[in-house]
């Protein structure tokens, strides 16, 4: 953010908390010292709705999306606003805006208000935060058309994918994992780069494997990667994909992948309906890559419940690595 | 007097119900100590009403004892926690009360249990006023079987009979309450509900939207805006246009409370109850208070407001210590009485936690129950298709 910020000068970043907290989860540390009031705005602890104001006119055409909470400013007619919501969960208390709002602006005005706004913070589970704060939220904003879903795994996918949802002009909505900031990756020389960005939209191969292909995004990528080292052990070469984005899915490296493989298993932390591992199996079935598959796919995701408090609830309550080693296996038929 | 003594059999019926807590009932006054004695609370600011809360109350020796017990109850087991989390027993959000103390007591001691309260997540506190025992509590803030959500909720979302919570989505649980008083309205039982929420969610739109609400349809909801001047780490003067949150129910009348005595916050929600219950609809209290925690306890709490401002809360305003020098300065108990209340006390609260640390932590099978109510079990997808888990109500 810091490097777009220097880049743009209409890059503006709305948090809240930001100012004396150094940001709740410390993602904006730093920025308001360096970059003061014009450029971040810091946003009392809210979460309130947005307050549309529409400020039509002319060719400059002005549209200000104002949320008074974790903020959603919008200013066309220059500004290009990085929106963070403490987790998605408080989103919903917002969630017409980004949707009715931001999504739809672009369609519903044929092509005269673009929407480049970035809406960015931690998404789904936690450790210990409960029903109201573990929510996936990748599947409710990659159902809507006029929105692009962005999720990050590692640190160069987070530099990456955030540069280029900043650089794009249209909304984008950045589900990054709480879970994941406080872990180090080794990044290339290249991925240091100011000018490092990653393409919305294509999903990486982080491993390369013969016999499956599994897909997933975020912090769950890691828990796949792991699964893969034991499962070599025994002789099962997975190929991982990291989807990066959601919306627009990358369904071609999918069909690449298990034409080669002949077997798919999906891993997602969110629920099973209507989820991510649901997307994937429909567009599967509705490609060249279905007659390729040897069994069903097979997806693992979060347990269908809210999620509970106590610790061996919660562990039990989202994909494990056995769990992932397990549903590959039985896809295999090993 | 009349409804003096029906409160006063009220708060000791309450104190005679919990669990735990011995209740001082005595037809016979020590012939040491005054049996009651009278106090001059701060006056209440009112906005759009006639009257005010009376400056000068009454309180009793039993009152007295009753409200510092549970106040220290209340403190102790808040300290207690920030132990256990900083030992990672407790882990996610966990919101602390201490400071508060007044708040949850003073309001508890004007309305009765049939009443209904709805709070955010600084909930320990209302959750005990309300009727949970320390002990419940406590396991529940270590994710035990014995907690009092079983376990499911944790520190944000503990619930007893006519409490509903421990609401995490700042500001969400106001609509609800008022929606709670719409049905106490709708239901004839002349009960009345206290909706809770804090100066950071004041400047929601859902806030207003259920004045709104509440106002048209005369609903019976006491609105409390529980003011420790800091939402998260933003103080009220960088939040809100006007801090004045007891004027902010602009049609809706409005009284601003000195939060941090327990007697004021009585005197005002007794005026308050009053106001509901005689059909005049809603009414906001703003409580001044403060917090000596931070705002959770991923929070140190002074990287915005100094440790300074903290400590001189502490020595000048303190609820706990305020209602002892009354008592001991009024005769109205002795120094050891209550140093016997505060090792009764810590023991308590030890055996809580001790039970809290011990007790296991609930079964797998209880993984997927209470997802629906009243409704025949159904099956619940585990990780992956091959696991099948069991739901019942």
């Amino acid at each position: 953010m810091d490097e777009e910020l220097e880049r743009d000068e209409r890059v503006f970043l709305m948090v809240e908390e930001v100012a004396q907290y150094d940001g709740a989860l410390q993602v904006s540390r730093g920025l308001w010292k360096k970059y003061g009031d014009k450029r971040i705005s810091t946003l009392p602890f809210l979460r309130v709705r947005i307050l549309i104001m529409w400020r039509s006119g002319g060719s400059g055409g002005g549209l200000l999306l104002f949320k008074t909470g974790p903020s959603l400013p919008l200013f066309q007619a220059g500004l290009r606003p990085i929106c963070e919501f403490m987790t998605f969960n408080f989103s919903m208390q917002a969630i017409d805006q980004v949707i009715n709002s931001a999504a739809k602006t672009y369609y519903m005005s044929a092509g005269l208000q673009p929407v480049p706004i970035v809406f960015r913070g931690p998404n789904g589970a936690s450790a210990g935060v409960a029903a109201q704060h573990s929510q996936c939220f990748a599947a409710w904003y990659a159902h809507c058309p006029g929105l692009k879903v962005v999720s990050p795994w590692n640190s160069e996918d987070a530099k990456g994918l955030l540069k280029s949802a900043i650089r794009e002009d249209n909304p984008v909505v950045f589900l990054e994992n709480e879970l994941m900031y406080g872990v180090p990756f080794e990044m290339s020389e290249e991925s240091q780069s100011k000018d490092f960005t990653i393409p919305i939209g294509k999903a990486k191969v982080e491993r390369p494997g013969s016999h499956v292909t599994v897909v997933s995004h975020s912090r769950l990528v890691g828990h796949c990667l792991d699964a893969a080292a034991v499962l070599a052990k025994e002789g099962i070469e997975c190929e991982v994909i990291n989807l990066r984005t959601i919306r627009p899915m990358d369904v071609e490296s999918i069909e690449a992948s298990v034409m080669k493989t002949n077997h798919l298993v999906t891993v997602e932390g969110g629920w099973p309906q209507f989820g991510v591992g649901a997307e994937i199996c429909a567009r599967i079935m509705e490609g060249p890559a279905f007659n390729y598959l040897d069994a069903p796919v097979t997806r693992v995701t979060g347990v269908d419940i809210p999620m509970p408090y106590a610790k061996i609830l919660e562990d039990h309550s989202v994909p494990q690595i056995k769990d992932i080693i397990f549903s590959i296996k039985k896809t295999l038929n090993v | 007097c009349g409804t003096m003594l029906t409160n006063i059999s009220n708060v000791l019926r309450a104190c005679a119900q919990r669990n735990g807590a011995a209740a001082v009932i005595s037809a016979r006054t020590y012939a040491d100590f005054t049996a009651q004695a009278t106090f001059e609370v701060k006056k209440c600011d009112t906005h759009k009403l006639d009257e005010a809360p009376a400056t000068e109350v009454v309180m009793t020796r039993e009152e007295g004892l009753q409200y510092y017990r549970t106040m220290q109850t209340m403190r102790r087991m808040e300290l207690k926690a920030d132990q256990l989390y900083k030992q990672k027993i407790i882990r996610g959000f966990c919101h602390l009360y201490d400071g508060q103390e007044a708040c949850a007591v003073g309001i508890e001691a004007s309305i009765n249990l049939s009443d209904h309260l709805i709070t955010a997540y600084r909930a320990h506190g209302y959750t005990y006023t309300r009727g949970g025992t320390v002990k419940e509590i406590m396991a529940e803030l270590t994710g035990r079987r014995g907690g009092i959500a079983k376990g499911k909720g944790g520190s944000m979302h503990m619930y007893c009979k006519n409490f509903y919570g421990g609401n995490g989505i700042v500001g969400a649980q106001v609509p609800l309450g008022a929606g709670v008083a719409l049905a106490c309205k709708h239901q004839g039982r002349n009960e009345l509900c206290v909706c809770l929420y804090g100066d950071g969610a004041a400047n929601q739109g859902q806030i207003f939207e259920t004045y709104n609400m509440a106002a048209l349809w005369k609903l019976p909801v006491i609105f409390v805006c529980e003011n420790n001047r800091y939402g998260m780490g933003t103080s009220v003067e960088r939040a809100a246009a006007s801090t004045d949150y007891y004027k902010r129910g602009e049609f809706i009348p409005g009284l601003r409370v000195d939060g941090m005595d327990v007697l004021c916050v009585r005197e005002a929600t007794r005026f308050a109850a009053e106001h509901c219950r005689s059909g005049k609809g809603p009414i906001l209290m703003e409580l001044q208070t403060y917090r000596y925690h931070g705002h959770s306890m991923s929070d140190p709490g002074v990287s915005y407001r100094t440790r300074e401002e903290i400590q001189e809360v502490r020595s000048k305003s303190d609820p706990i210590s305020m209602l002892k020098d009354r008592m001991l300065s009024n005769n109205m108990a002795s120094v050891e009485e209550l140093k016997e209340i505060d090792v009764e006390v810590r023991k308590e609260i030890e055996d809580a936690a001790q039970f809290a640390t011990t007790d296991p932590e609930p079964p797998l099978e209880e993984l997927c129950n209470h997802i629906f109510y009243n409704n025949p079990p159904l099956d619940v997808r585990g990780t992956h298709p091959w696991s099948k888990l069991k739901s019942v109500s």
